[in-house]
């Protein structure tokens, strides 16, 4: 088996990153003129990235599939963004941070990447500021901040209901200032479709024009993959459409470790599916837990209206089971047990799989007005999509498929296990563990791209100075576009009879059934072999209309949906082996008594890497985590 | 319910394109405009057909991919909503739904639906933005701003850059989403040293990229689903006046 060395520093966990900064080898300006770095993706962590090295004075070339850069799905997140700034005097420190990030990812992240994460913390709202990011501020025009999911601090940085907008539109502000000087190029309307190795080294990608459907090849002394989450393998979640596996899935083809794959987070506060047209799930903000109370009716099968239903006749159930966390339990937790309600009879709404979240008492308490003022523009979301008023009766609210911990496995540098190839962002497994705790994502984006990546990629590009720009004649950009067009070739004629979304649908039914909130044994067999029945069906039965060499946005679900039906196995693999329960991965055999993840601290305290082995399945390496100063315990919300 | 479609169905730029009606059956009052789409080209495609092109992603009315011009309006009847977060429950049984691309010379089609919005992202690259390399911010609370100022930003920072805006103006004047911009960041103070070099070229880009002149008529900020208000075209006026007087 091969060793996997995640090249954390030796030293006390505070002075790690201090150290590597001021040793590590550096890039001289004249010669960082002539390096050239491709970053594939452009949400925070991309975005952030290429800002970044085009400052320092690399040559970057970044890619997204959407129109424009700042379109990338880090748009969409509400909530906000942890930092431990304590501004508050609350307690807040470096340390609580990272030790609130161990802790939430239940035990499974790696202590010097987390530690470093809380340390650059800081300096990512200092940077956002000065690029004009409009946080939220009271009145003496400081920075106001709230406390969010499970916190007993209050860390959390927000611009509204809009937090992502706003940090992405700051950070793409920043690219843009850099495509105006030349140092930076920005791809749009391009989608990945492979990597290029020389001699064991990337070297280069493949890409795809969305518009005119033709290949490119662009080379670069590294590449630096921001592609974001695989939330989408459950078609339904609350991920944009278009967010995909495809690009680290084909670097992981080629020889990238993949880490933890089914460490996949399911939101528990999301507006319910409301038909079989259903093409994607909403995220209401995990904030609204703070004032809004869940319940469920006490009796199976409630017929009434919910304003009709005493007191006495409501299961208040994670108050009642955690009475000292109640409605602010984390995400795993909270999912969990309105899976458990419904499965017992108890959901609301015409599917039976919903609960409610009621702000009857809050409005009671603190009045429309400042309701309406906290939570104003989620309600009108709720509203416009539900066509019901939250003022007036509980939303209807179920968990949802929402964030992937699982990722690319990168070392302390963020390297994979391919020389040369990065991966920042949601595409990498790092520092989330088994669960990822909320407005920790934006931080994690943001710091890779800001403040780690363009120190740690100085280590490797130190060496390639002497390396002078690879033609894209190469043999090996040749060999690689060949396979590319083969593989749409391979697409476009298979011309059968069911379209894209069908297998999509098909997969995240198996997925969310057997390998989503619960899993088990059993389960996880039968989805394995569901899934490689569903991908040879794919192959055979798929019909995509228009030409490859065209606009054509069902080739791209195509490529997207092939690609996840691979991965769909891989996550079923990973949750098999793993013989616990931790964070969001449940398994039904390991829970105590009364219904909690049971985690083996002995026998599955490591990160499971695999390796892809080219038609033979995967082989699975470990990376054993040692808790030097967080030491394990078992996680209670009681 | 059931609807009749008409959709503008255009190969690509080159191609002049045309209206093509679509029997629409058993559609849901749940459903979200693109949620309509998707099934009309699943049946399209079980048909055979060529599926119709539209752009659009997180379907939430928050990153600006979605944009159909709907019944003569910038992403439709309702007031303050993206395309994607309209849903079938505004229409009635029986109605006819006429389905355009934004048209502007500015925004040429790509294809169907789809138009080419880059002509943004180079207005941005022109001067939307604070010079403010990594690394070298001071503390954030180093820079007090006040909450109304702060919160006026907010309401201009929150342009999506859909382009509803110039898709609903006679002139196709992209006016609103520079405004958004420019005023944003002459609203704080980070963003002073650039005020004027940003206002001159920011304005300079959008001219030479075949926007038109804003003549007040308003219809951006009508149809502009984030409700940005044309006040902040005339804060663009007065910023752009003012460097142009101290240039
Ligand atoms: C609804 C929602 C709300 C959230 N709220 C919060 C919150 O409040 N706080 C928090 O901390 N986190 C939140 N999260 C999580 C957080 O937003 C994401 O984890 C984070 O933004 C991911 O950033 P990223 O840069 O890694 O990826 P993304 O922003 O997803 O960017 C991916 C980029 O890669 C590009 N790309 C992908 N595949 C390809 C390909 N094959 N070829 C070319 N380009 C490609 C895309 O075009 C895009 O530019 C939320 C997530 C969701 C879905
Ligand atoms: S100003 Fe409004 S309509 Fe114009 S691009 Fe911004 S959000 Fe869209
Ligand atoms: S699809 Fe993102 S705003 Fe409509």
């Amino acid at each position: 088996m091969i060793k996997l060395n995640s090249k954390t520093p030796d030293g006390p966990l505070e002075t790690k990153w201090t150290v590597y900064r001021s040793t590590v080898p550096l890039v001289s300006p004249s010669n960082k003129r002539n390096l050239e770095i491709i970053v594939i993706g452009s949400g925070l962590a991309g975005a952030s990235a290429s800002a970044s090295l085009a400052e320092l004075g690399y040559k970057v070339k970044c890619f997204c599939f959407q129109d424009s850069a700042r379109r990338a799905h880090s748009i969409a997140a509400q909530g906000g963004i942890n930092a431990a700034k304590n501004y508050r005097n609350d307690g807040d420190s470096i340390y609580r941070l990272f030790y609130d990030t161990i802790k939430g990812g239940d035990y499974r992240a790696r202590e010097g990447n987390v530690y470093r994460l809380a340390e650059v913390s800081a300096n990512i709202i200092d940077q956002c500021v000065a690029q004009g990011v409009p946080f939220a501020r009271e009145y003496g025009g400081l920075l106001d901040t709230r406390s969010f999911g499970g916190t007993q601090v209050e860390r959390t940085f927000y611009a509204r209901g809009q937090t992502g907008q706003q940090l992405l539109l700051g950070a793409y502000s920043a690219m843009m200032r850099q495509v105006g000087t030349g140092q930076l190029i920005m791809f749009t309307r391009h989608e990945i479709l492979d990597i290029v190795l020389i001699d064991g080294n990337v070297r280069g990608i493949i890409a795809r024009d969305l518009v005119t459907g033709q290949l490119e090849r662009h080379f670069g002394h590294a590449v630096i993959l921001a592609s974001g989450g695989y939330g989408n393998v459950f078609y339904l979640s609350t991920n944009a459409m278009g967010c995909n596996v495809t690009a680290i899935w084909k670097a992981h083809r080629k020889g990238a470790f993949f880490g933890n794959p089914c460490y996949t987070q399911i939101h528990p506060t999301c507006i319910p599916v409301s038909g079989d047209h259903q093409s994607k799930l909403t995220l209401m903000s995990e904030g609204l837990r703070n004032d809004g109370r869940i319940w469920v009716p006490k009796i199976k099968d409630e017929t009434r209206k919910p304003n009709e239903i005493r007191e006495d006749e409501r299961d208040y159930y994670l108050e009642r089971r955690y009475p000292a966390f109640g409605n602010l339990v984390p995400r795993d937790i909270a999912s969990r047990a309105a899976k458990e309600r419904c499965d017992a009879g108890c959901g609301v709404g015409t599917s039976k799989r919903a609960v409610f979240l009621d702000f009857r008492d809050s409005i009671k308490r603190l009045g429309r007005n400042v309701v309406e003022a906290k939570y104003g523009n989620l309600f009108e979301m709720y509203e416009k999509i539900t066509g019901e008023n939250p003022y007036q009766v509980p939303m209807r609210i179920y968990p949802a498929a929402h964030y992937t911990m699982g990722g690319l496995w990168v070392d302390y540098e963020l390297s994979t296990t391919i020389p040369g190839l990065y991966c920042i962002g949601e595409a990498n497994f790092s520092d989330h563990g088994a669960n990822r705790l909320g407005a920790s994502a934006l931080m994690q984006g943001l710091a890779d791209g800001y403040f780690v990546i363009p120190y740690t990629i100085g280590n490797y590009l130190s060496k390639e100075i002497r390396t002078k720009p690879i033609s894209t004649d190469h043999e090996e950009f040749s060999k690689a576009e060949k396979n590319v067009r083969e593989n749409i070739s391979r697409l476009m004629s298979v011309k059968g009879k069911h379209s894209v979304d069908h297998f999509h649908k098909k997969l995240g039914k198996i997925m969310w059934d057997k390998c989503g909130m619960g899993r088990n044994e059993k389960g996880l067999a039968e989805a394995i072999s569901e899934i490689k029945n569903l991908r040879d069906e794919f192959w055979k039965d798929v019909r995509i209309p228009g030409e490859a060499g065209d606009f054509n946005p069902e080739l791209e679900k195509a490529g997207r949906v092939a690609d996840f039906l691979e991965l769909g196995e891989l996550i079923c693999r990973d949750a098999l082996q793993r013989k616990e329960s931790c964070g969001g991965h449940f398994r039904e055999e390991f829970q105590t008594g009364e219904g909690e993840a049971k985690r083996d601290d002995q026998n599955f305290a490591y990160v499971a890497a695999w390796e892809f082995k080219n038609g033979n399945g995967w082989e699975m390496h470990k990376e054993e985590l040692k808790f030097e100063v967080a030491h394990p315990t078992q996680r209670s919300y009681k | 319910m059931n609807l009749t479609l008409k959709v503008w169905r255009q190969k690509n730029k080159y191609d002049k394109g045309g209206f093509v009606i679509y029997p629409m059956e058993g559609v849901s009052h749940e459903m979200s405009f693109p949620e309509m789409f998707d099934v009309l080209n699943e049946r399209l495609i079980a048909k055979g057909e060529e599926p119709i092109a539209f752009d659009h992603d997180c379907r939430e009315g928050i990153c600006g991919m979605c944009s159909m011009f709907i019944n003569g309006r910038a992403h439709g009847p309702q007031k303050g909503t993206t395309t994607c977060q309209l849903h079938m429950r505004h229409f009635k049984d029986g109605d006819t739904i006429v389905v355009e691309p934004w048209r502007a010379k500015g925004f040429p089609v790509i294809k169907d639906l789809v138009i080419d919005r880059s002509a943004f992202d180079r207005i941005m690259s022109a001067g939307g933005f604070i010079s403010a390399n990594t690394g070298s911010a001071q503390d954030a609370n180093n820079i007090p701003i006040p909450k109304k100022n702060a919160d006026e930003a907010f309401d201009a920072a929150s342009c999506i850059g859909c382009g509803a805006c110039v898709a609903s103006c006679k002139n196709s004047s992209a006016m609103l989403f520079v405004a958004a911009k420019v005023s944003q960041l002459a609203l704080l103070p980070q963003g002073q040293v650039e005020r004027r070099d940003r206002a001159i070229n920011m304005v300079k880009q959008m001219d030479g990229e075949g926007f038109g002149n804003c003549t007040n008529t308003g219809s951006c900020e009508a149809d502009c689903p984030k409700q940005i208000s044309i006040l902040h075209i005339a804060r663009l006026n007065r910023e752009y006046l003012m460097a142009n007087i101290l240039e």
